[in-house]
């Protein structure tokens, strides 16, 4: 059994906005019978102002997918269409207080609806056969995995089947949308980290100097029976002392250039290494 | 607001009577049948008293049944006794519609390398005996039947496939889960060598079960353990929910002939005044062969959860085939291997019917159903007219 919010419970038993608008402005239609829910969209859009006038819904679907479609049309009327856009699946989540998570999928579905209305009151709708379909199962498209996944902060494939349905079916398209995850996840957030660097206080990089001495250059060093010591630092020069074997190694001006490797890498791209 | 409970292939009410007999055994006679001493030793003849009540509603001998948890653990015992019993055989034949306690346990031993035939229905449920006849082979370990289905309640040829099977000396195991206590089973008669039953189905406590094991069929233990049930099932036996179980076979055998024709003129009465008061409405499964008790029916354009949470408002307590109500994205498997369309299983709604309904809850369902399918399909942007 769902564990569903009071909300979910009231819209879904006594919904708001039912039906269609007659001759509407704008009309968004997304999933299938088949796929085992569907909502249709029509709006009544004032041409001046772009303000959302009236927003009705039908839907076929589960209660949570006749609450979510209800929330939608409740959230959206009397905002213009670029307020509307700004509308994300997460609103109407927790305009109904929350959605159980197997049942998210309900409402990405009313913000597609919406955005499909949209597209089709300005003459933006974009053929089907352009998008890469993943999931065959429910007819998911990857564009529309990525655009979800960074939304709502989605890592498993999981997750994604929760947002989606996308791999709720056979399950043949998992690795693929595990793919489009590692994508998402695993390159963009390094340009993050350098950022995060600079932002260092004389403290914390004197900490982190000595942090990443300790515990990645020395046990190296130590390994062939060398070390090394921290003995000061002057602003963005880090001076050392070597220690053991390394003391007249004739390696010694590469393993230099090696820790000050690290350094920049790991705490900034200012330092500079020299021998105290 | 009163429960009107049709959804008894689920699970059941425990019946009055059985739970007058086991109450003393869950207070003061709690002692253990396997000790030596009177207060514990002496309450093993309760535990015969329900084996023989059980074989009797089977036709069986009384140590031809093992007690088990539940209906579960007799499944995977069953196969797995004859998977052990015969090491050389590598072959499960089974059908596309059995409930997940033979399903998923088969696809777990074919991922140990077993091969699997799994039969096909036909769009009403049926049995497909030519398949199954070519998929027949010298490397068969155990043919593994329901006996009739949970959601569609069809009933299949187990007489006819045990007899195939009994002159190929295959062992045959069937899953009646549903049928017993529901339509008569005389295993002196039938072909089957291992049966499964639930005590839960049939008025008598969850967490008990029994598995029928033929004598002189090869039999491997699946619980490891104590010496009870001669070896064959170990851990100490749930004495209270066994006598329970006992008292439930009782009753069914005695009960059964009437109920049968009760429950077949409630179950008619349901399903006809609900086809002839909602419209694009389709009965699922083979009405000439099946459970007294079930109906399957398929409300198009709406969705089943939908359906099942506006009679939940109301009391009335159903089971749905969509894929929203099953836990996954995929809907129910058997309405698929039935080849019914997708836009059917996504609003099939099952009533599952006991002894303890009665006409007047039938007829409250026939007042509010067609009104909440009606409201439905309002919202619904899918219609006969609707539908491009």
């Amino acid at each position: 059994m769902w564990d569903y919010t009071k909300r979910v419970k009231e819209l879904f038993l006594n919904p708001k906005n039912v039906g269609e608008i007659e001759n509407p402005d704008a009309i968004g239609e997304v999933g299938s019978i088949v796929c085992g829910d569907s909502l249709r969209l029509t709006l009544k859009i004032d041409k001046e102002t772009n303000k959302i006038v009236d927003a009705r819904f039908q839907t076929f679907g589960c209660a949570s997918a006749i609450a979510s479609s209800s929330a939608l049309t409740e959230l959206i009327k009397g905002k213009t269409l670029d307020e509307a856009l700004k509308i994300t699946n997460r609103d109407i989540a927790e305009y109904l207080g929350g959605l159980p998570k197997e049942k998210m999928h309900c409402s990405v579905m009313g913000r597609e609806a919406l955005e499909d209305a949209i597209a089709n009151f300005r003459g933006e709708k974009k053929p089907k056969t352009e998008e890469k379909i993943v999931c065959e199962c429910f007819d998911v498209s990857e564009e529309k995995i990525r655009k979800v996944a960074i939304e709502n902060h989605l890592t498993t494939a999981e997750d994604i089947t929760n947002y989606t349905k996308a791999g709720g079916g056979c399950g043949s398209c998992i690795p693929k949308i595990e793919a489009i995850l590692k994508d998402i996840w695993f390159v963009k957030p390094l340009p993050e980290i350098k950022v995060k660097l600079k932002k260092l206080t004389n403290l914390q990089k004197i900490a982190l100097i000595q942090d990443v001495i300790d515990k990645e250059i020395r046990p190296r060093l130590q390994a062939d029976g060398g070390d090394v010591e921290l003995i000061d630092i002057e602003g963005n020069k880090v001076l050392i002392g070597l220690r053991g074997m390394c003391v007249g190694c004739l390696m010694g001006n590469v393993t230099l250039k090696g820790i000050e490797k690290k350094l920049k890498e790991l705490v900034s791209e200012d330092i500079t290494v020299e021998v105290g | 607001m009163n429960t009107i409970y049709l959804d008894n292939n689920a699970t059941t009410k425990i019946a009055p009577e059985v739970l007058d007999e086991m109450l003393p055994y869950l207070t003061d006679l709690y002692g253990n049948p396997s000790s030596m001493h009177t207060f514990g030793g002496s309450l093993h003849k309760k535990i015969e008293e329900a084996r023989e009540k059980v074989a009797t509603l089977l036709g069986a001998e009384p140590e031809e049944i093992i007690f088990t948890s539940c209906g579960t653990e007799s499944d995977n015992t069953a196969l797995m006794s004859a998977v052990e019993s015969y090491p050389h055989k590598r072959h499960i034949i089974t059908t596309r519609v059995e409930h997940p306690a033979v399903f998923n346990f088969i696809k777990h031993l074919a991922r140990k390398g077993l091969r699997v035939t799994f039969i096909p229905v036909d769009n009403l449920g049926r049995f497909d005996m030519d398949t199954f006849l070519k998929a027949l082979d010298d490397d068969v370990v155990v043919v593994s039947v329901m006996y009739a289905n949970n959601e569609s309640g069809v009933i299949f040829p187990i007489e006819k496939i045990g007899q195939i099977l009994r002159e190929r000396k295959i062992i045959f195991h069937t899953d009646a889960v549903q049928a017993v206590g529901k339509i008569p089973i005389n295993l002196k008669k039938l072909p089957v060598d291992m049966l499964s039953l639930s005590g839960h189905k049939l008025h008598a406590p969850k967490g008990v079960g029994a598995l029928y094991v033929r004598r002189g069929t090869r039999f491997y233990p699946y619980i490891i353990g104590g010496h009870q049930e001669n070896g064959r099932r170990a851990g100490t036996e749930n004495l209270a929910s066994i006598i329970g179980l006992g008292k439930a076979c009782e009753l069914a055998m005695k009960n059964m002939e009437k109920e049968i024709v009760y429950l077949c003129k409630l179950r008619d009465k349901l399903e006809k005044r609900l086809i002839e008061l909602c419209p694009d409405t389709r009965v699922n499964g083979d009405r000439e062969n099946r459970l007294p008790n079930t109906t399957n029916i398929s409300f198009e354009y709406v969705e089943g959860e939908a359906i099942l949470l506006r009679l939940n408002e109301y009391g009335i307590c159903v089971s749905s085939g969509s894929a929203c109500t099953s836990g996954s994205l995929e809907p129910s498997h058997v309405l698929r291997a039935m080849g019914v369309p997708f836009t059917a299983i996504h609003g099939s709604i099952r009533f599952s019917l006991s002894r303890y309904n009665t006409e007047e809850e039938i007829d409250s369902v026939i007042e509010i159903m067609p009104k909440i399918i009606k409201d439905l399909r309002e919202l619904s942007p899918f219609g006969k007219e609707k539908i491009k």
